[in-house]
């Protein structure tokens, strides 16, 4: 397969890098791929422009980092502004047309969405957005297979709170279905 | 088959090999980057029947590791940066009294407080030379999450087959980095167990008299051996000496112990190295992206290899100098100011033609940094 | 036993000046020690540096001389490491308090089972005279050539306030009763500090002009009194000598033992 670079950005407490690490885990241990996650660290827990790199491909990751993205997530306008210049030529931008205005065009597919608004009216819960944008992501590039992520959410997530990830992950797969 | 496969950070993976390899006791202090270690085995360890201690300093914990371990027990502190500085003395505490122990040591930006949160190789130095007097050490590191679960193993068996202390030196990019580990089941990976004498009670035993092999068998605190340890020279049943003679032959045996050995303790990986007539090497993240550039080189026709050490104490000067010995030049990769490149001049036969390729700003050396030395290396510009 | 088979006696006469109050406080530990039947085997005694430390160099268990400051953390790892043996810790007053006090405060908030011997002589003795956190406003040392201007450290007060679950104090006159309580200290479950005023006539005694330790002895009986005496209450100056704090409080290792039985009933 082609190496995916992704970018997810935001900001602390969205649960960017708790996504990120879902989807890296879930093409590891249910996908057979290899997979690397990594993060920016700062001294704050909560708000600032939080990012988190992974790489996806069927070969040893040797760089860990992402330089150019192929596909660049952003949950905020800072997280927007800050990292839109980045992208690779000809890659994909998915951003959240509540919390960001995209100001220019780049050299990629844009996707602008709904998310949040949708998890909030589907759901009402702002806690599933990142499970949500996930489904997002999957449903629009075909990354892999929804079961992998809905199995890695199985082994993380407290019983009681499984029903409305699944439904969230869905209802995200669908908006990315619609729109790919 | 999946159960064994784990998706974790550097940090958690050295858990991983730390309890694989019989750790039984763990103290420690909070530090970035390598608070993850503390908080997985203070989950972990208890529920195994070991201990897991929070101690009130990092220099506590080093201190603590020494007497759990003269119990009879597997043993390991873990820190970064500012807390490694602390931990000093009490290592060489260790080194002296030849008390076998693992610090991890997840490197970070200094001096001072420097850069928490952020990648550096700067301590490779420290962990060499940061104690006072003479002494060796072994420092083993790692660049990808499966190696850091077999070297932690590998500094366990070191540290009980030499009765010595050893250094896992790990970086801020490997320790929170997550990627797959497979854990290797029971059995697979050997491990070196703590020696005990054989010595009955009631005959003299010698604690610091090492066997024809060179090893030192060991006797537990409350076992029917009782000696003495000390940070003082001491003779060969523990007790505090001045005799010149004592003196000499201990420090030339602590010392000797750890560099004759260098041959069975060096560890290295070596991609493309046969024909190569440029050489890289490396060690931890830095080696990452080497093998990038040495990886996306290669098809281009050029000979260009990596040596990727995991043994950085003893110095594996031999291999180096076998290895370098054909290339036109040796580029050394590291996140600080040439530590490595120093010993790697002091190994080759032509120092000339080893160069420096770094980094010392808290970003990960990316593979475009070092084309561009590559470049200059060639007089091709940047 | 003999008290004689408890100690190395290769290793004698000691290192100790003539005086010094050290040997008496050997004196009364393995009399203690003898009097409670322990095995040698079931003991560890661990010091850090100083004139204090060297008493674990003649003592037949099993002996861990450390670091300055350290003892107390090397002992909280020998001690989790294997719960079943007794440990004593000897410290000098700046081996404890000054350069060891952070380690002396955690270990009685823990109140991990050690039986801690702080043998107070007011000075560094090792290094030659100079002051400690325990000399006092007004004392010379060598490095208080002028009057030493630091207050000192009330050790049993510091310790109660720490959590230590047995404080004592006694003194190198007063030997019967400093057995005694080194006695109720090493059978207590739980951090024990017993502090012992013992004599330097070589440097503390020498530069207070305190004359010999004969003197420096008597001095020891005249400034102190037993606690709750009716001298205490005629002369608040005088130091009050016995057991101040003896409670039965949840120790390290058994509780520790309760965090393992949780944590495998949540693995398993």
């Amino acid at each position: 397969m082609e190496r995916v670079r992704i970018v997810f950005s935001g900001s602390g407490g969205q649960g960017v890098i708790t996504a990120a690490i879902l989807l890296a885990e879930a093409a590891v241990l249910y996908e057979g791929l290899e997979a690397t996650q990594s993060q920016s660290y700062g001294p704050e827990a909560r708000g600032g422009a939080t990012r988190s790199d992974v790489i996806i491909t069927d070969r040893p990751i040797r760089f860990p980092k992402v330089i150019q993205p192929n596909i660049l997530i952003c949950l905020t306008q800072e997280s927007y502004n800050k990292f839109c210049g980045i992208i690779r030529p000809g890659g994909m931008l998915l951003t959240d047309s509540r919390f960001v205005t995209t100001e220019r065009k780049v050299d990629a597919r844009q996707f602008e969405l709904p998310m949040f608004r949708t998890v909030m009216d589907k759901i009402g819960k702002p806690i599933v957005f990142n499970i949500f944008m996930l489904g997002t992501l999957i449903g629009l590039t075909d990354l892999m297979r929804p079961e992998s992520v809905m199995k890695v959410l199985e082994k993380r997530i407290p019983s009681h709170f499984l029903e409305m990830n699944r439904k969230a992950l869905e209802l995200g797969l669908e908006l990315g279905q619609e729109n790919k | 088959m999946t159960n064994n496969i784990r998706f974790v950070q550097g940090n958690e993976a050295c858990v991983e090999g730390a309890l694989y390899a019989g750790l039984d006791f763990f103290s420690g202090y909070p530090i970035t980057p390598s608070t993850e270690v503390a908080e997985h085995l203070a989950n972990r360890l208890p529920a195994k029947g070991g201990k897991f201690l929070q101690m009130e300093d990092e220099i506590a914990s080093m201190c603590a590791i020494i007497g759990a371990s003269l119990t009879g027990k597997k043993v390991m502190t873990a820190t970064s940066g500012p807390g490694f500085s602390l931990k000093q003395e009490a290592l060489g505490y260790a080194i002296m009294a030849e008390i076998p122990c693992v610090v991890v040591n997840v490197q970070r930006g200094g001096p001072s407080t420097g850069n928490p949160t952020h990648v550096s190789q700067a301590d490779v130095m420290q962990a060499r030379w940061g104690r006072h007097g003479d002494q060796s050490i072994v420092c083993l590191t790692a660049s990808n999450n499966q190696d850091v679960f077999e070297m932690t193993v590998e500094a366990f068996n070191i540290a009980e087959t030499y009765r010595t202390p050893v250094v896992l030196l790990l970086d801020e990019t490997v320790g929170h980095m997550r990627e797959k580990i497979v854990v290797p089941k029971a059995g697979e990976i050997p491990l070196v167990e703590r020696l005990r004498t054989a010595v009955r009670e009631g005959v003299d035993y010698h604690p610091y008299l090492p066997r024809e092999d060179g090893r030192l068998p060991m006797s537990d605190f409350g076992d029917v051996h009782r000696y003495n340890v000390t940070g003082l020279f001491h003779d060969m049943w523990g007790f505090p000496t001045t005799n010149p003679g004592v003196v000499h032959g201990l420090l030339r045996h602590l010392n000797d112990k750890i560099n004759n050995n260098a041959n069975q303790m060096a560890r290295y990986k070596e991609y493309y190295m046969d024909d190569a007539e440029r050489v890289l090497i490396s060690y931890g993240a830095s080696a990452r992206s080497a093998l990038h550039v040495v990886e996306n080189r290669r098809p281009r026709g050029e000979r260009l290899g990596l040596l990727e050490l995991q043994t950085l104490w003893p110095f594996p000067d031999v291999v180096v100098r076998e290895k370098c010995r054909n290339a036109v030049s040796v580029c050394v990769v590291e996140m600080n100011m040439g530590q490595v490149m120093q010993a790697v001049k002091a190994a080759v036969d032509d120092p000339g033609k080893v160069f420096l390729a770094n980094r010392i700003d808290g970003n990960l050396i990316t593979p475009t940094d070092i084309r561009g030395i590559l470049r200059l290396i060639q007089g091709r510009g940047v | 036993m003999a008290i004689k088979d408890y100690i190395r006696e290769r290793f004698f006469p000691h290192l100790w000046c003539p005086g010094c109050g050290h040997g008496i406080v050997l004196n009364a530990l393995l009399r203690a020690v003898e009097r409670m039947g322990l095995k040698k085997n079931d003991i560890v005694m661990v010091s850090g540096i100083g004139c204090s430390s060297r008493i674990s160099g003649y003592v037949d268990f099993h002996t861990l001389h450390t670091l300055h400051g350290r003892a107390l953390a090397f002992a909280t790892g020998v001690k989790l490491g294997h719960p079943e043996l007794n440990i004593l810790v000897p410290m000098g007053d700046g081996d404890a308090l000054a350069i060891g006090g952070n380690h002396f405060i955690h270990a009685a908030r823990r109140n991990i089972d050690l039986t801690a011997i702080v043998m107070n002589n007011r000075i560094y003795g090792m290094t030659g005279g100079q002051y400690s956190p325990l000399s006092g406003y007004g004392m010379l040392a060598t490095t208080a050539p002028y009057q030493n201007i630091d207050h000192d450290f009330d050790v049993v007060a510091l310790s109660t306030a720490a959590g230590a679950s047995f404080v004592a104090r006694s003194t190198t006159y007063h030997v019967q009763q400093l057995t005694d309580i080194l006695e109720k200290a090493i059978n207590h479950k739980g951090f024990s500090v017993v502090e012992v005023l013992s004599q330097c006539p070589t440097y503390f005694g020498r530069k207070n002009r305190l004359g010999s330790a004969t003197d420096m002895m008597d001095q020891f009986k005249e400034t102190t009194t037993p606690i709750g005496s009716k001298a205490k209450e005629k002369d608040p100056t005088l130091i009050e000598r016995g057991v101040f704090v003896e409670k039965d409080i949840p120790e390290y290792c058994a509780e520790y033992d309760k965090v393992i039985e949780r944590a495998m009933k949540k693995g398993a």
